[in-house]
C-alpha cells in the first residue's frame, strides 16, 4: 500500500516535472511572439519612414523605390512578419540599418555595457536602500527616518539627466575624482579581447589592471546615478513593508518573550518582507536592464537604452525587434529567477 | 569576513578614485573629438550622403579631382595628375599619378579609378545621381568609363554638361577612387564589396579606418606613405559624445582635444578661457522657409512675397543664431565661385501687409512644419512672431526628419523651414534642387528636387537652368547663376534665410584643423599639438 503511495507519487511527480517544463516553454514561446508582434506592428504604423532612414531625404525616387523593395515593405505587413519570424527562427535577427553589423553583433556588444552599469547600480541600490529602509523603519519619526525619507524623495523625484551633468561636473571636471563620459579611455580601446563584453571581467581575466581600474573609474558615477533611484525606490519599499510587518501581533509576542531586538527586526520581520523585497528588486534591475537612456546619453554609455531609442526614431525594425527581444529575455529571465528565490527563503511557495 | 569585504570594497573605492585622477591628456600625436557621430550609417563612398561619414570619407580616400586643405577654393587633381578636355567638351582624360599606392600597398591603377566610377553607377545609391546626371547608367557606364592605357583613363559625357560642371562633380565624394583588388575579394553574392566596405576602407587617402564602433568611436590611422607627406597625428579618435555639455567637460578637462557640437550659449561661455580657442568655418549649408505653392493662399505670387518681407533675418542672426548662421539670401553659399550676396529683403512689416492687401487677403492661418533640433525652433518660432505683425496666424508643428521628410517629398507641407547642403561644389548642384522642376505632375516623383516638393516650376527658369549647367564659357555660365539666384529672390516659392558657419572649440595647442564649406570637406591631415 506503502509502496504504491510511493509510486504514485514519484509518476505524479514525473509527469508534473515536464509538464511544468512543457507549459513555461510553451508560455516563453507566446510572450515572444506577442512581444514581436506588438513591436512589428508599432514600428509599422509609425508615421517614419525606414526607407529614408536609409537613402536620406534627397534620394531620387528610383532608389527609394529600389530600397523600399530590397526591405520587403511592398509586400503586405502578415507577410513581411512571417518573414521576420522565419528569420528569426534560424538566429538570424537581421542587419541594422543605423550600425551597418548584424544586430546580433550590436546586441552582444550594447548589452552588455548596458548589464554592467544595471548590475552595479542594482547592486548599490540594494546594499544601501535596504538596510537604511530598514532603519527608517524602525526609528520611524525621528531623525534617521527622516534623513532616509528625505533622501529617498531626492533620489526619486530629481531628474536624472540633471543630476548627471551636476555629478559630472562635481566629481570629474572639478574634483577629478572619477573619469568622464564613456565606458573606458578610448586609449585602451581594443586592448582587451572581448570574452563577456564585460570590461570589468574581461580586463580582470586577461590580468589587465590598469584598465580594470580605468573601467572602473568610469563605471561609478553612472552606477552611482542610477543606484540612486533604485536605493530611493528600494529604501521606501523596504520601510513600507518593515513598517507593516513590525506591527503585527507575532513581533509584539516576540519581543514580549524576550527575543533580542536585532533577531525580532531580521530574524522575524525582515524574514517576511523578503518574497515582496525580491519583486521589487527583480522590477528595478529588470528595468536598469532596458537601458536608461537619458543616463546613456550623458555619459556617453554605449548601451542597449540608446541603440533601442535611435533605432526606433530611425525606424531601424531590425534592430528594435532585437533589441525588444532582449529586453523582453530579462524580464522573462528575472522573474523566473524570483520565482525561485521565492521557494528559497518562503517554504510555503515550495 | 566583513573586514575581508570592507577592504576589498576599500580597495576598489582608492583604485576608482585613482584612476580618475590619473587620467592625462591625449597624447601628442593622437587627435581626440568629441562629436554626436550617431548619423554615420556606412562608409562605403558610394553611398555615403551623411555628415560624419562624408568627412571620414574626405580623409580616408582620395577622390579623382579634390579641393585640398590648403586652398579649398581651388579645384585640382587628386589622383589625377592631370586631364585633358578633348575638343568636343564631352570627353575628359585624365592621366593618374605615378607611384600612388593604396593603403593595402596595392598600386592606384586606371582600373582602380574605372571600377571606382562604374561601381557607383551600378550600385545606384542615394549620391549616384551626380553621376547619373552625365548620362551614364548601368548598362552604358562600362563604354563610357575606360581605360586608355596603364596610367590614363577616359570618361565621356553623354549629357552635354559644361566641363566645369563635370570636374566639379568629380570631386563629390563618390569620386573616391577605392581598391578594386581588395574590395572585390570580399565581394559576396555580387555586391560588388558594398557589404565589406560600410565598415572598412580601401582608400589611398591620409588615413586609413582603424575601426568604426556604431555609437562609440571611430579611429583613423595615419598613411605614413601619403602622397602630400605623412599626418603628424599617428591616430585620429572621433568620440562619440552626443550631450553638447558632456563634449564641454571632456574639453575643459583636456580628455579631448576638440568638441564639435557646442551650443552657441556654451561657446559663448567659453570666449576668453585661457586654454580654449573658438574658430569659425562658413559651411554651404542655407536655411530657408519653403512654400507649397500647390497650397490656395500660398500659391499667390504675391503671399510669398509678403512672407520675405515677414522675417526678422538680421534679428535672429543677431541673437540665438549669433556665430552660427549669417544672413544669406541666395541658393547658392557665399564665399565660392558664383555667389550671389546680395540681401534684398529685411522685416517690413508695412510691406508684407501691403502686399497681403494687394492680394486681397485679410489674415489667415498657416502651418509652419520644422525639425525638432536646435535651431529650427527658435527659427520658426521668430517667424511665427513676426507673421503675427503682418497678421498671419502661424502655427508650428515640429517633426523628427523622419516624420517630416515624408511629409515634404509627399509635398504635404504648407511652410516649412529646412536645411539644404550641396552636393557637390558646383552651383548646379543647387540650382538642380531650388531652380528646376522638369515635370510639375505630382505623379512625376521628383521627390529629390525641391522646386517639385513644393509644387513649383518655371518655364522660363527651367531653360536657364540647363543652359547655365550646359554652358563651356566660364564667365557667361558665372553670370547665368548669378542672374538665377537674384531671379529665385523673387519668382522662387522660398525666403532664402541664413548660411551656416560651423564652430569649433580646441585646444589652444591643436592647430591646423580644416573644415572646407562643403559637408564633406573636413580635413585632419595637417592637425598638429
Amino acid at each position: 500500500m506503502i509502496g504504491s503511495q510511493l509510486q504514485e507519487g514519484r509518476s505524479s511527480l514525473l509527469g508534473h516535472v515536464p509538464r511544468r517544463i512543457a507549459g513555461t516553454a510553451l508560455s516563453l514561446v507566446l510572450t515572444f511572439v506577442g512581444l514581436t508582434a506588438v513591436t512589428f506592428v508599432i514600428a509599422r504604423v509609425m508615421p517614419a519612414d525606414p526607407v529614408l532612414a536609409i537613402v536620406g531625404d534627397r534620394a531620387h525616387q528610383d532608389v527609394y523605390d529600389a530600397v523600399y523593395r530590397e526591405l520587403g515593405l511592398d509586400q503586405p505587413l502578415p507577410v513581411q512578419y512571417l518573414r521576420y519570424l522565419g528569420q528569426l527562427f534560424v538566429g538570424d535577427l537581421g542587419v541594422s540599418i543605423m550600425t551597418a553589423q548584424p544586430v546580433i553583433d550590436d546586441l552582444l556588444r550594447f548589452f552588455p555595457a548596458t548589464l554592467e552599469l544595471a548590475t552595479v547600480a542594482t547592486l548599490l541600490g540594494v546594499f544601501a536602500g535596504v538596510p537604511l529602509g530598514v532603519l527608517a523603519a524602525v526609528r520611524q519619526g525621528r531623525w534617521a527616518d527622516h534623513l532616509v525619507r528625505i533622501v529617498g524623495l531626492f533620489g526619486y523625484s530629481v531628474p536624472v539627466f540633471w543630476l548627471g551633468m551636476l555629478a559630472l561636473f562635481v566629481f570629474y571636471a572639478k574634483l577629478g575624482w572619477v573619469a568622464g563620459p564613456g565606458r573606458i579611455d578610448i586609449f585602451y580601446e581594443g586592448m582587451v579581447e572581448p570574452v563577456t563584453g564585460l570590461i570589468l571581467v574581461d580586463s580582470a581575466l586577461a590580468r589587465e589592471w590598469d584598465i580594470f581600474r580605468n573601467a572602473i573609474g568610469h563605471l561609478v558615477l553612472p552606477a552611482a546615478i542610477l543606484g540612486i533611484h533604485s536605493f530611493a525606490y528600494l529604501a521606501r519599499m523596504t520601510r513600507h513593508f518593515m513598517l507593516e510587518q513590525l506591527g503585527q501581533e507575532y513581533i509584539l509576542t516576540a519581543r514580549v518573550k524576550g527575543v533580542p531586538e536585532g533577531a525580532v527586526i531580521w530574524r522575524h520581520a525582515f524574514r517576511n518582507v523578503l518574497v515582496q523585497l525580491i519583486t521589487i528588486v527583480g522590477l528595478t534591475y529588470a528595468s536598469l536592464l532596458e537601458g536608461s537612456v537619458l543616463t546613456e546619453t550623458v555619459f556617453a554609455w554605449p548601451g542597449i537604452g540608446q541603440y533601442i531609442t535611435r533605432s526606433l526614431f530611425n525606424n531601424d525594425m531590425n534592430a528594435v525587434l532585437g533589441g525588444t527581444i532582449v529586453v523582453g529575455i530579462c524580464f522573462v529571465a528575472i522573474n523566473m529567477g524570483s520565482d525561485l528565490l521565492y521557494r528559497l527563503v518562503d517554504p510555503r511557495a515550495r | 569576513m566583513r573586514r575581508i569585504v570592507r577592504s576589498v570594497l576599500l580597495l576598489c573605492g582608492v583604485w576608482a578614485l585613482q584612476d580618475g585622477s590619473a587620467l592625462a591628456d591625449p597624447p601628442d600625436n593622437i587627435f581626440v573629438m568629441a562629436k554626436d557621430i550617431g548619423d554615420v550609417i556606412t562608409l562605403d563612398p558610394a553611398e555615403v550622403f551623411e555628415f560624419t561619414a562624408g568627412e571620414i570619407v574626405a580623409n580616408v580616400y582620395d577622390r579623382l579631382m579634390m579641393f585640398e586643405p590648403e586652398d579649398p577654393r581651388e579645384l585640382t587633381g587628386g589622383v589625377a595628375e592631370s586631364y585633358a578636355i578633348e575638343a568636343d567638351g564631352e570627353t575628359i582624360v585624365f592621366r593618374i599619378r605615378d607611384g600612388l599606392r593604396f593603403h593595402s600597398g596595392n598600386p592606384v591603377r586606371p582600373e582602380d579609378v574605372e571600377f571606382s566610377l562604374e561601381r557607383v553607377v551600378k550600385l545606384n545609391k542615394t549620391p549616384a545621381f551626380i553621376f547619373t546626371q552625365f548620362g551614364w547608367n548601368a548598362e552604358n557606364v562600362g563604354d563610357l568609363v575606360e581605360v586608355v592605357d596603364g596610367s590614363h583613363v577616359r570618361i565621356t559625357v553623354t549629357a552635354g554638361l559644361s566641363p566645369g560642371l563635370i570636374l566639379n562633380a568629380l570631386s563629390a565624394g563618390v569620386a573616391s577612387v577605392i581598391d578594386k583588388e581588395r574590395v572585390l575579394a570580399h565581394e559576396t553574392d555580387g555586391d560588388l564589396g558594398q557589404g565589406w566596405l560600410r565598415s572598412h576602407s580601401a582608400g589611398s587617402g591620409a588615413f586609413w579606418l582603424g575601426r568604426w564602433k556604431a555609437n562609440e568611436f571611430i579611429a583613423l590611422e595615419a598613411n605614413a606613405e601619403y602622397r602630400r607627406g605623412a599626418p603628424a597625428m599617428r591616430r585620429v579618435f572621433l568620440r562619440h559624445v552626443p550631450e553638447p555639455s558632456a563634449q564641454r567637460l571632456l574639453l575643459e578637462r583636456g580628455d579631448v582635444d576638440m568638441a564639435r557640437n557646442l551650443t552657441p550659449d556654451q561657446i559663448r561661455a567659453l570666449a576668453g578661457h585661457a586654454e580654449l580657442a573658438v574658430d569659425s568655418y562658413p559651411k554651404g549649408a542655407i536655411v530657408y522657409l519653403a512654400a507649397n505653392a500647390s497650397h490656395p493662399v500660398l500659391g499667390h505670387p504675391a503671399v510669398i512675397q509678403a512672407l520675405r518681407h515677414a522675417i526678422d533675418y538680421q534679428g535672429m542672426a543677431d541673437s540665438f543664431l549669433a556665430g552660427q548662421f549669417s544672413v544669406h539670401q541666395a541658393f547658392w553659399p557665399a564665399g565660392l565661385w558664383a555667389s550671389y550676396t546680395a540681401t534684398p529683403y529685411a522685416l517690413d512689416i508695412e510691406k508684407a501687409r501691403s502686399l497681403l492687401g494687394q492680394a486681397g487677403l485679410g489674415p489667415f492661418e498657416i502651418r509652419i512644419d520644422t525639425l525638432t533640433s536646435s535651431p529650427f525652433p527658435q527659427i520658426a518660432q521668430s517667424i511665427q512672431a513676426t507673421f503675427a505683425q503682418a497678421g498671419i496666424d502661424a502655427r508650428i508643428v515640429m517633426q523628427d526628419g523622419k516624420t517630416l521628410w515624408p511629409r515634404y517629398r509627399a509635398r504635404k507641407h504648407e511652410l516649412i523651414v529646412a536645411r539644404w547642403s550641396p552636393d557637390y561644389m558646383d552651383p548646379h548642384s543647387n540650382a538642380d534642387a531650388f531652380a528646376h522642376n522638369p515635370d510639375n505632375r505630382p505623379e512625376a516623383m521628383l521627390a529629390g528636387v525641391l522646386a517639385w516638393r513644393n509644387a513649383w516650376a518655371s518655364e522660363a527658369i527651367n531653360e536657364r537652368t540647363i543652359e547655365a549647367r550646359d554652358t563651356r564659357d566660364l564667365d557667361a555660365r558665372e553670370a547665368m547663376y548669378l542672374e538665377l539666384q537674384k531671379r529665385l529672390q523673387t519668382e522662387g516659392p522660398y525666403a532664402i534665410m541664413f548660411q551656416q558657419s560651423e564652430q569649433v572649440v580646441r585646444r589652444r595647442r591643436v592647430e591646423g584643423f580644416m573644415s572646407g564649406v562643403n559637408f564633406d570637406h573636413v580635413y585632419y591631415r595637417n592637425v598638429t599639438k
